[in-house]
């Protein structure tokens, strides 16, 4: 029955896939009227004036030229014209370090926030103002303070990050049930001790939903971060592919951010069910 | 009454109420229970005998008053006061051994990781639980989550132990059986143990003294009943002996009606010097309701109402 469902699912995933891949096909044949033209022309004009191409690439296009990406992750032939690998391994270390900054920080914060009424009361139109902030905004004050790009984007990421966290900690900290801590307290168990053996693997399933919900708004936000700062990362690899009307190019990395985004997400989802106990 | 183990003197709990006001749940509640002895509390909802029961735990503090237990003014939680949750409270991140061994290195905290096991196991297998070690709180049934929470509260040996209505989200026969057990465990080990309950013949079957709290707010302690049954009472026979009904009336009597009209009925009411009343010793039984000769309440036992004017 399960298995069953799950294969039907599979069947019918591929064949909207390969309707997809179909219709855009379709869509981006040769179809429109050559027109004549002297052939120093056609030179300047390109393959969409002289043989009716579609401008958008086909799904062919953007197959052939994947394949040659993955054939060649990790050249490097200068500034502009980097492998993907290395493009993606940029924005993944970018990601990475500002998101466990943000981790270090918003973790203990939520859990002193969580057990302190007056640090919540406190503290919280602080983070009322602060969360709604889109991250780029900070941009320009962190490239100003800091005068480093590349630490800026991290920044970013870092200032992104931290609010879904620091939330999902006071919230799964707060509101941990009182009859576990009134266990703890019955058996004179310390405050350090409580902490760690009550209320950090009560709160844990809420923590891990708030890390992975950061996870995924700092892979959002690095693509836009790394167009703006520029040098590195798939977000420049993009807006540098539309300098040069490479949409293959676009298409590709597009693809890629969703892949990788979708493992990044893959991997707290098994982390979350690791801390995740059934009541 | 001379060996007091548990004292409480005079205590009140009051919460600030809306616009300045002040609502007590009780005042002036004064209470003594002896050593080994089982003590059942009934009263309506409301009448404040879970804050009793947390105040005795040190869960919560008096806002007047002291509890002295074994000689010594409590303040705060102490291993020695162990508590049954009416829902268990096992954590459910925790195997059944990994909830015992928890409460077990609390009380010990030196003790190396084989001993805290075999400490543990020893009190699972009190409770019938021997083969469920490695079993996590969601996958046992109600009444086997209740063994682990009884089990847990006993594994640190406490001098005595507090339970909040620790059977009533069970059915009735895991009910029967885990109140045997605990019966069981307490005749056996000396135990001294604060129950509430609503259930008048769980206090029946298990209680030594049973005490009548009367509705909140303003809650009192009205009446402590002597259980009058012996000590060797089995649940089977319990409703034969001669003196089960009276008790049993005296008891629903009063949460059906007197629970109510008490305060008024006896401003002479004295906290301090609550009423013992023994079922049986006509001399000195303050109800007039129970009547055991009553040959309508002979036939029709458990269903008879008596009549509730005194």
């Amino acid at each position: 029955m399960n298995s069953s469902l799950r294969l039907r699912a599979a069947i019918v995933s591929i064949a909207l896939l390969a309707a997809f891949l179909g219709i855009w096909h379709l869509a981006t044949r040769s179809t429109a009227p050559v027109a004549t033209m002297s052939p120093e022309y056609a030179k300047l004009m390109g393959l969409t004036a002289t043989q009716g191409k579609s401008a958008m690439p086909g799904p062919l296009d953007v197959g052939a030229k994947l394949w040659e990406h993955l054939k060649r992750p990790f050249y490097d032939n200068g500034p502009n014209d980097k492998g993907l690998g290395i493009q993606l391994a940029y924005s993944i270390a970018r990601v990475g370090t500002g998101y466990l900054l943000a981790v270090l920080v918003a973790i203990p914060l939520g859990f002193l926030i969580g057990m302190s009424p007056l640090l919540s009361r406190a503290l919280d139109p602080f983070i009322q103002v602060l969360k709604p902030i889109s991250p780029l905004a900070w941009m320009p004050l962190a490239l100003y303070t800091i005068k480093d790009s590349s630490i800026s984007a991290i920044f970013v990421i870092f200032i992104c990050s931290i609010w879904p966290m620091l939330l999902n900690t006071v919230f799964g900290v707060a509101s941990v049930r009182k009859e576990w801590i009134n266990v703890a307290r019955t058996l004179e168990v310390g405050t350090i001790r409580r902490a760690f053996t009550v209320i950090l693997p009560a709160a844990a399933p809420t923590i891990l939903t708030g890390m992975r919900i950061s996870i995924g708004i700092a892979w959002l936000v690095i693509v836009a971060a790394e167009m703006l700062v520029g040098g590195t990362g798939i977000g420049y690899f993009v807006w540098n592919e539309w300098n040069n009307l490479s949409i293959t190019n676009v298409i590709i990395a597009i693809l890629l951010i969703g892949i990788v985004g979708m493992l990044l997400d893959q991997i707290l989802a098994r982390f979350s069910r690791l801390v995740t106990f059934p009541e | 009454m001379t060996d007091k183990f548990i004292s409480i003197e005079g205590i009140a709990k009051r919460y600030p109420g809306r616009s300045g006001a002040t609502t007590t749940i009780f005042e002036n509640l004064w209470l003594s229970m002896a050593r080994g002895e089982f003590a059942c509390v009934i009263g309506h909802s409301g009448c404040g005998k879970t804050t009793v029961l947390n105040i005795l735990a040190g869960l919560d503090a008096p806002s007047e008053g002291a509890v002295i237990v074994d000689g010594q003014a409590i303040s705060g939680t102490s291993l020695d006061r162990a508590v049954i949750f009416q829902s268990h409270a096992l954590l459910p991140w925790r195997t059944v051994l990994g909830n015992v061994a928890y409460a077990v290195s609390s009380k010990w905290r030196s003790w190396d990781r084989a001993r805290v096991k075999a400490h543990a196991q020893t009190f699972i297998d009190l409770v019938g639980l021997t083969g469920s070690e490695h079993k996590r709180p969601s996958e046992l049934s109600g009444g086997m989550k209740q063994r682990v929470g009884i089990a847990r509260a006993l594994s640190i040996t406490p001098k005595m132990m507090l339970m909040d209505e620790p059977f009533s989200a069970l059915d009735a026969l895991t009910r029967g059986t885990l109140q045997d057990e605990v019966r069981r465990i307490c005749l056996q080990t000396g135990q001294t143990a604060f129950m509430i309950t609503h259930d008048v013949d769980e206090a029946i079957y298990l209680a030594d003294k049973i005490f009548l709290m009367t509705n909140g707010p303003g809650a009192m302690l009205a009446e402590v009943v002597e259980n009058p049954l012996p000590k060797d009472r089995g649940r089977t026979d319990l409703h034969r002996h001669p003196l089960y009904y009276a008790l049993r009336n005296h008891i629903i009597d009063f949460l059906v009606t007197r629970s109510k009209t008490f305060v008024a009925e006896r401003p002479d009411h004295d906290p301090r010097n609550v009423p013992t009343v023994q079922i049986g010793k006509p001399g000195l039984t303050i109800a007039s309701d129970a009547k055991p000769e009553s040959p309508r309440e002979a036939s029709w036992p458990g269903l008879s109402r008596p009549s509730t004017s005194s």
